[in-house]
């Protein structure tokens, strides 16, 4: 447990550190709603309208981006054969490399979704089922996107073959998120149905991921 | 990792001989149900009441629709084989499938966006299924990209296997996409518990337009799982005539 946390610290740290990863996913997702709302022009109502399916795709863009350092970084150093060797549970592991990438750009997205909701004038109403979609989505896509980076991890120029791999996976957690965003912002019924979707997503990625993720691994290594 | 290389060798060898013999039977098999379903389809079977002669699209589209999720699951399940046993045809095969699979699943979505404009009025409607499908066909993408990424052939079976056998995860979800999601598509109309919902002269040629897209699957794959190992076989050839005939084991 204490391996489990000090990798999840690790990898924290270093996302924050020059060179890491969590600031340009943050920059990203900010950037990336900025071009929606220049694409769209300034229609308020069409705005407020498409402002969570815009916060949502641009979160999981985010994500995708940042995938790569999930394990790149450590294979070159040479750390990764450390990370493989010396874990018990190697699955473990691998969820643990997910939950600090969750850390550095999930949560951090989520905590910046209320500014940026606000210059896509969403409806007070709408950010709150916004924020949950978010926070119980986002886990889901960075344990998915760790699995793909895991897959890559021995591949010098992984990114676009992450994207391809990843985005595809990513669709049940897309329109569950936006589909329940969408029904919590109109007070309808299916909103709880939707979030438990969603949680559903999140917990099956959160058992199957780290185990692919670690028979990944162990084939990654020479 | 342990490999008794006579044993990866000899059944491949096999393999070679008896697909050379079959090959021949599949492929005229294809020909003959390809012809005999055509035939049925575009001649001898009524026009839709409601949807007129447009509804003979449904030949071409339904069984590729169908050889699309039967090949992702050949695929993971292949994929699975070669993954536990280790046995390289296995891996093989889920590559070889890739490609073919791929293609009948563009078909299903080209064809379903012809059925799509005179049926619904447009080309293309983003629909549970019809997104589905298209996530599946990027699926098929992300799988023959992985392979071709990684140049040893050994780790990338075992990495795309890994591939296949999570996205497969994603078939079923597909298949139930039409009743999770409120969507234009008609719901599922041959597969149901209280029988299918369409006229028995339909069901003729739909039938053997399934069995013409299942031997012309089966004919590719042999042909092309054959085309990987001669292949193969002479990149090893080159290898030990060139400076490192150490190296052709690994391959």
């Amino acid at each position: 447990m204490s391996g489990f946390l000090a990798i999840i610290a690790r990898d924290v740290t270093l996302a924050f550190r020059a060179g890491g990863g969590a600031l340009q996913a943050l920059s990203f997702f900010a950037l990336t709603i900025i071009l929606f709302a220049l694409a769209i022009g300034p229609d308020l109502s069409l705005m407020s309208e498409i402002a969570a399916p815009v916060l949502w795709a641009a979160a999981l863009l985010a994500t995708l981006i940042s995938l790569e350092q999930i394990y790149r970084p450590d294979r070159e150093d040479g750390s990764l054969d450390m990370l493989v060797e010396t874990s018990d549970i190697l699955a473990l592991t691998a969820f643990a490399k997910a939950a600090a990438h969750w850390i550095t750009t999930g949560l951090l997205l989520t905590a910046a979704t209320p500014v940026l909701a606000l210059l896509l004038n969403i409806k007070g109403a709408a950010l709150g089922p916004l924020l949950a979609t978010l926070l119980i989505g986002t886990p889901g896509l960075s344990l998915i996107g760790a699995f793909a980076a895991a897959l890559t991890a021995a591949l010098p120029r992984a990114g676009l073959l992450i994207a391809i791999i990843v985005i595809p996976l990513y669709a049940p957690i897309l329109i569950f998120g936006v589909g329940a965003a969408g029904a919590g912002a109109a007070g309808e019924p299916q909103y709880g149905a939707n979030l438990a979707l969603l949680g559903a997503s999140s917990l099956f990625a959160a058992v199957f991921s780290p185990l692919a993720s670690a028979a990944a691994l162990r084939f990654n290594l020479d | 990792m342990p490999q008794n290389s006579l044993y990866d060798f000899a059944n491949p060898l096999r393999f070679e001989s008896i697909a050379r013999r079959v090959f021949p039977f599949v492929a005229g098999a294809a020909v003959i149900l390809t012809a005999m379903g055509v035939y049925f389809a575009l001649f001898n079977s009524p026009a839709d009441y409601q949807q007129g002669e447009s509804v003979r699209i449904m030949y071409v589209h339904v069984p590729a629709a169908w050889m699309a999720l039967f090949c992702y699951s050949s695929m993971a399940i292949a994929s699975a084989a070669g993954f536990i046993w280790k046995h390289p045809l296995a891996d093989v095969a889920a590559k070889e499938t890739a490609p073919i699979g791929a293609a009948f699943t563009l078909l299903a979505l080209f064809t379903g966006s012809l059925w799509g404009k005179p049926m619904w009025g447009a080309w293309w409607a983003w629909d549970a299924r019809l997104t589905s499908v298209l996530v599946l066909f990027f699926m098929y993408l992300g799988y023959m990209a992985l392979w071709r990424a990684i140049a040893d052939k050994a780790r990338a079976a075992r990495l795309a296997a890994i591939l296949a056998i999570v996205g497969f995860v994603n078939v079923p979800v597909i298949k139930f996409s039409v009743d999770w999601w409120n969507s234009l598509h008609q719901p599922a109309s041959i597969l149901r518990p209280d029988g299918p919902t369409i006229h028995a002269a339909m069901l003729t040629p739909l039938f053997l337009m399934i069995a013409a897209y299942m031997a012309i699957y089966v004919a590719l794959l042999v042909a092309s799982m054959l085309n990987e190992l001669i292949s193969r076989r002479i990149a090893r050839t080159e290898l030990a005539g060139g400076a490192q005939p150490a190296t052709m084991v690994e391959q």
